[in-house]
């Protein structure tokens, strides 16, 4: 094939005509993992931005899926508050605030066990890449803030997938607070942890729980091995990070 | 081992009963419920899977046959967690005796039978403390299976245990779910000191079981407060 070469041809012909088809790699659970599910089959891969509200994450997930769909990958969302079982429910319970903590936890898993079954476990079995806007990481974190007991988390959330890569934009609270603005002009409740009473002081309060948040990550971060992808560059720069580190998961390294 | 409220130093004191449907359980806490009301105790019942926000998510769940064993296992577990930690909690602290038409065992035998992993169910139910009393009511299969099947016209489809797939005759598949229940519930009642009452025998039979029990365990007296009740 390589007799004639035509570099005039070649330079016409459409970008990223090489489409990678992805080395399967064998998933496995955190813990105890569900029932009936056939790991060896799951051939797509489950890549995970975290991060705060205002930290970049669903800029970078469009980028991403823009760029894996130009080369040929079929790619499916999920997110936290998503699953069609208590979506709702879970909406009208954070705006009155009453449910205690335990509940909250629960309820929470119980909207991600939902998606990881009828949206991620089918669409890894259909050999999509699955762009997961938060994972378990972040449901720990914030109950791990507000006191639950670790052992506890770590066993429920064996049910969990460990996914293909976990990246954590890490931006440091002040820079999220100038974002958050930027934005919305408000700094929304729970991202600011009022429920914690904190600080009196919304500003304030947002400053103390993302920092908590951030020691919650790190400490996360020594059971679950994750990417700690430094935010506070610009979205260039961090997508061109996530790209290499991804074409590196398509390759099964 | 999960520790008892007793044990934790709470003032009030759980009893919880525990059975297959149609055992009759109910009938025996409701009666165990007047005769403390009568003597002017404080007493507060609770039943499971009560809660209005989690039922509108598992009655949408139900309609749909969106549930899988785990989502099941974690909406129901949320459920008596609201209920656990705004209700349960707060009247074990005031020094309530609480009665429970079933507890945490009915999911570690119902979740197991569906196949989650025992040791997950029961981690995920740990921030529980233990009844001070269960009471479990042990009737033949065929007498509890004949209660609930006389007179309803049809069973549901998480209550006869359809999603199991044991058969597609719902009255054939309640019998087979009913039995592993059963099963369940027996190997776990030495561990978590079941008090098992013959639910063959008459109703007065068992319930002078159950007040001697209770009257013997739990010092009664400290528990007056409430004005008595007017009596039926």
């Amino acid at each position: 094939m390589k007799r004639h070469p035509a570099p005039a041809r070649r330079r016409a012909a459409a970008p990223a005509t090489r489409i990678i088809v992805p080395v399967p790699v064998t998933h496995r659970f955190y813990g105890h993992g569900l029932p009936d599910v056939e790991l060896d089959k799951l051939s797509g891969k489950l890549i995970v931005v975290e991060g705060a509200d205002g930290s970049g994450r669903s800029s970078q997930i469009a980028r991403l899926v823009g760029w894996l769909e130009g080369r040929g990958h079929a790619t499916t969302q999920v997110g936290l508050k998503r699953s069609t079982l208590v979506r709702e429910e879970l909406d009208q319970a954070q705006n009155g605030n009453i449910l205690s903590h335990t509940t909250m936890s629960l309820f929470y898993a119980t909207d991600f066990a939902d998606q990881l079954e009828n949206v991620i476990i089918p669409a890894l079995r259909a050999g999509f890449m699955v762009l997961a806007d938060r994972y378990i990481y972040t449901l720990m974190a914030r109950d791990l803030v507000r006191g639950a007991d670790e052992d506890w988390l770590k066993s429920l959330y064996g049910i969990a997938l460990v996914p293909d890569a976990v990246f954590y934009l890490k931006v440091s609270p002040d820079v999220l607070v100038q974002r958050n603005f930027a934005k919305k002009h408000a700094l929304d409740y729970w991202e600011s942890g009022m429920d914690l009473g904190l600080s009196r002081d919304m500003f304030d309060s947002f400053l103390k729980y993302q920092r908590l948040m951030i020691e919650q990550f790190d400490r996360l971060r020594r059971a679950y091995d994750f990417d700690i992808v430094d935010g506070d560059r610009s979205p260039e720069a961090i997508n061109a990070d996530l790209r290499r580190k991804i074409e590196a998961v398509l390759q099964g390294r | 081992m999960a520790k008892t409220f007793a044990q934790l130093g709470f003032p009030g004191r759980l009893i919880a009963v525990e059975g297959l449907d149609g055992s009759g359980k109910s009938t025996q806490i409701y009666l165990l419920k007047r005769w403390l009301e009568l003597q002017g105790l404080k007493v507060f019942f609770s039943e499971w899977n009560s809660s209005e926000l989690v039922k509108s998510a598992t009655s949408k769940g139900k309609k749909q046959a969106l549930l899988t064993p785990t989502t099941f296992s974690l909406i129901h577990a949320t459920d008596f967690a609201d209920r656990y930690e705004r209700q349960l909690v707060p009247l074990l602290r005031a020094g309530y005796l609480v009665l429970c038409d079933r507890y945490v065992f009915t999911a570690f035998a119902r979740d197991t039978v569906r196949g989650c992993p025992a040791e997950w169910v029961r981690a995920l139910y740990s921030f529980a403390a233990h009844p001070d009393l269960t009471f479990f009511f042990k009737a033949h299969l065929e007498v509890s299976l004949q209660r609930i099947l006389v007179g309803r016209p049809q069973l549901k489809y998480f209550e006869a245990g359809m999603d199991l797939k044991l058969s597609p005759d719902p009255e054939e598949s309640f019998r087979i779910f009913q039995g592993r229940l059963l099963e369940q519930y027996l190997a776990m009642s030495t561990e978590f000191n079941f008090h098992l009452i013959d639910a063959n025998q008459p109703v007065e039979v068992q319930q002078s079981v159950v007040r001697e029990i209770v009257a013997s365990r739990i010092h009664l007296a400290g528990f007056a407060g409430a004005a008595p009740a007017a009596p039926l």
